[in-house]
């Protein structure tokens, strides 16, 4: 178990992490523990809904280990592995209605990928082609987030939004450890509980931002801070895929039935580096994350399906094609994208060009024209 | 045409907006049952209800924030910065985000926002509420920047900011409320970008904005009486910024002077002369000169805040400096 404390130089040391102050349905072993209260949230989770759910965790982490190999061979400038963090955005995302909108920070590739954004365009933010290359409105999920935090405070005003046009629908944002010491984030929770906005606040406590561990932000657990604001809150194993499901489900419900804001810390473990320009050797014991590695939020549903004999060839087999076509599909739609137009430089600026630019514009255009081949 | 204060025209204008389009609500600190700090606001929760007149708690950052992300969903919330000084609690809302979304999502999402704040000295607010910061926000491609001078403008600009699909910081001027003029009865929308020039003359240009219009067309109407014709450009939009009027009008006069209440170093009044050195460097008589802040945090005490202060006097100073220069005769 990791223990991060207040002071080591403390003789009395806090226990920050108490892991088993927390929401879990399938531990780490695979064994599946009764609870009155929310089982009744997963009641109709199948065998092969959490088959289903197995499968996109092992396909989001194949893209993920695909995408850090795809960077280490030059075709991205960047990506922020989502490794170890799968059952948290899988496990919420497959919770979240269709109408629900998501405001994500810059990691949820597993998020988008279960709301069937394009895997050319998961990664053409990180090939360095455009900032955002999906439409908002078609997947209901804004583009990445790279300023910690902000985009709480846009779910609260879409929040707002939605409770000004009388829907019923929600909207969940996704943040990390690091975020909730952003002053964003708290003036979100404010904002969000003074006009009851439906906003499910989804911290994924990986425990790490870039170097700066957990207990750096948070002298006790993150999830006690909601209810100061006025907003309940749940910790749940972040790294058990049914129990982020329940706790999303629970938090949606309240949302969409006028119950407001409800905040969910997902206490889960960030494996890989914080993005491929961070190397952990170099502030993180090895051991810390071998402790991770043992609760595996894939290994341990295998780990439930073997226990119940449903670990067939036959499975293993469907998640394995599913896994390698879009594995393949995915860096053949990478390498082979195309290059953005240099004049497209001015585009989308203000919605129309000024007189400043359009003359920037032409200028540009006319040096480019000086060059043989030039546009 | 009826004559109205500043102030009312801008209240005129918000009650048209919100009457027209239901998507249009105010949101802000103070602006609903306190009526604003300014009372630009006043009356206008009564009429349109909490739903449209947004009541906050304490935070630039967090009310920015909230109305970029309903903007995001098709709303057009108006909200008012108590001070153009508190809108740096709010800068990274505004400069990484409604700046910046619309190019950031390819051109699929836009943010129509608008940010109505005052700027200016003169009022003995001290030091940290008395700034001219709106050149930071000129900077920032992304943003529109406008600063009506008059009630007339006031209307025009606003309504045309509000209906804009690109985010506007809207720069009023605290020593301008109270000030009156005459506004055109019935819709009117101003073209954002477009100077003015607001008084005819011949033989100097002097470009402002904002406030310093006013002190501008007094000190023109003084000149005039001893023979001197001074042309005032009133820029009304620093972003987009409108080169083409006020570089005409130095073809005519061949002399300017830049007058603004922002700091000398890297204020309007440098994109402004930059500028007219570009463009129309042949034409010029004399160096173009500017007449700025003194470069002070602007003092508390009323004698030193307006020694600290551009005014006429210092204004016309230049203005007889520059003519010297040029070897003006009448």
């Amino acid at each position: 178990m990791l223990r991060s404390t207040v002071s080591k130089s403390s003789d009395s040391e806090v226990d920050l992490l108490d892991d088993r102050d927390f929401v879990q349905l399938i531990d780490a072993d695979g064994i599946r523990h009764p609870s009155p209260t929310i089982d009744q949230w997963v009641a109709d989770v199948s065998d092969a809904q959490l088959a289903d759910l197995y499968e996109d965790m092992v396909v989001v982490r194949r893209i993920d280990v695909e995408a850090t190999a795809l960077q280490r061979q030059g075709e991205l400038g960047l990506w922020p592995p989502l490794l170890g963090q799968e059952a948290s955005q899988i496990g919420s995302a497959r919770a979240l209605r269709d109408d629900d909108f998501i405001m994500p920070s810059y990691r949820e590739n597993g998020v988008a990928y279960c709301r069937g954004v394009a895997l050319d365009d998961l990664v053409r933010v990180w090939r360095g082609h455009a900032h955002g290359s999906w439409d908002p409105s078609e997947f209901r999920m804004a583009i990445p987030a790279v300023i910690i935090g902000a985009q709480t405070l846009h779910a609260v005003g879409y929040g707002v939004g939605i409770l000004r046009d009388g829907a019923d629908s929600a909207v969940i944002t996704y943040f990390g450890d690091g975020a909730t010491s952003q002053g964003d984030t708290n003036e979100a929770m404010i904002f969000a509980a003074t006009y009851q906005a439906p906003v499910v606040f989804f911290c994924q406590n990986n425990h790490w931002a870039i170097s700066e561990p957990v207990g750096l932000q948070a002298t006790r657990h993150i999830s006690e801070r909601a209810p100061g604001f006025g907003i309940p809150s749940m910790r749940v194993d972040g790294n058990d895929v049914l129990a982020v499901m329940a706790a999303t489900r629970i938090a949606l419900d309240r949302a969409h039935n006028g119950g407001g804001p409800t905040y969910i810390e997902a206490v889960t473990y960030r494996m890989g580096p914080h993005t491929t320009s961070d190397d952990p050797t170099r502030y993180r014991d090895a051991d810390e994350l071998a402790e991770w590695k043992a609760k595996d939020p894939i290994s341990r549903l295998e780990k439930y399906f073997e226990s119940k004999d449903l670990l067939t060839d036959e499975l293993k087999a469907r998640v394995k094609a599913k896994a390698d076509s879009v594995a393949a599909e995915f860096r053949a739609g990478c390498i082979g994208m195309e290059e953005p137009t240099i004049m497209s430089v001015f585009d989308h600026v203000t919605i129309e060009i000024d007189p400043v630019l359009e003359r920037q514009r032409s200028q540009y255009a006319a040096y480019l024209a000086n060059f043989e081949g030039g546009e | 045409m009826t004559e109205l204060t500043y102030r009312q025209a801008l209240n005129d204008t918000l009650r048209a907006e919100l009457t027209r389009d239901e998507n249009v609500y105010l949101i802000g600190e103070e602006i609903g049952v306190f009526e604003g700090s300014y009372k630009i606001t006043a009356g206008l929760l009564k009429e349109f209800g909490p739903k449209r007149v947004v009541d906050t708690p304490i935070s630039e950052e967090g009310f920015t924030g909230v109305a970029i992300g309903s903007a995001m969903l098709g709303l057009r919330p108006v909200v008012e910065i108590m001070t153009l000084n508190f809108s740096l609690i709010a800068i990274d809302q505004i400069v990484n985000h409604a700046a910046k979304m619309y190019g950031m999502f390819g051109g699929r999402v836009k943010v129509p926002l608008v940010i109505r704040t005052p700027g200016g000295g003169g009022q003995q607010l001290a030091a940290t509420h008395s700034q001219n910061l709106e050149v930071w926000y000129a900077h920032i491609p992304g943003l529109k920047v406008v600063a009506p001078s008059n009630p007339a403008d006031a209307k025009a600009l606003l309504t045309a900011a509000i209906r804009d699909d690109d985010p506007v910081l809207f720069l009023e001027n605290l020593g301008l409320y109270n000030t009156k003029g005459d506004v055109p009865d019935g819709e009117q929308v101003a073209e954002i970008g477009r100077a003015a020039i607001a008084r005819e003359g011949t033989d100097l240009t002097v470009v402002s904005y904002s406030r310093g219009v006013v002190t501008a067309l007094e000190v023109a109407e003084q000149l005039a009486g001893e023979g001197i014709s001074i042309e005032v450009v009133d820029l009304r939009s620093l972003r987009p910024l409108d080169r083409v009027t006020f570089c005409e009008s130095v073809k005519k006069t061949s002399r300017a002077v830049v007058f603004e209440d922002d700091m000398l170093s890297y204020g309007v009044g440098a994109e402004i002369s930059a500028t007219i050195g570009e463009a129309v460097f042949d034409w010029l008589d004399a160096p173009v000169r500017r007449v700025a802040a003194a470069e002070v945090p602007l003092p508390y005490a009323k004698p030193l805040e307006l020694a600290a202060m551009p005014d006429a006097a210092a204004l016309t100073k230049v203005i007889r400096e520059t003519l010297a220069a040029s070897g003006y005769r009448k």
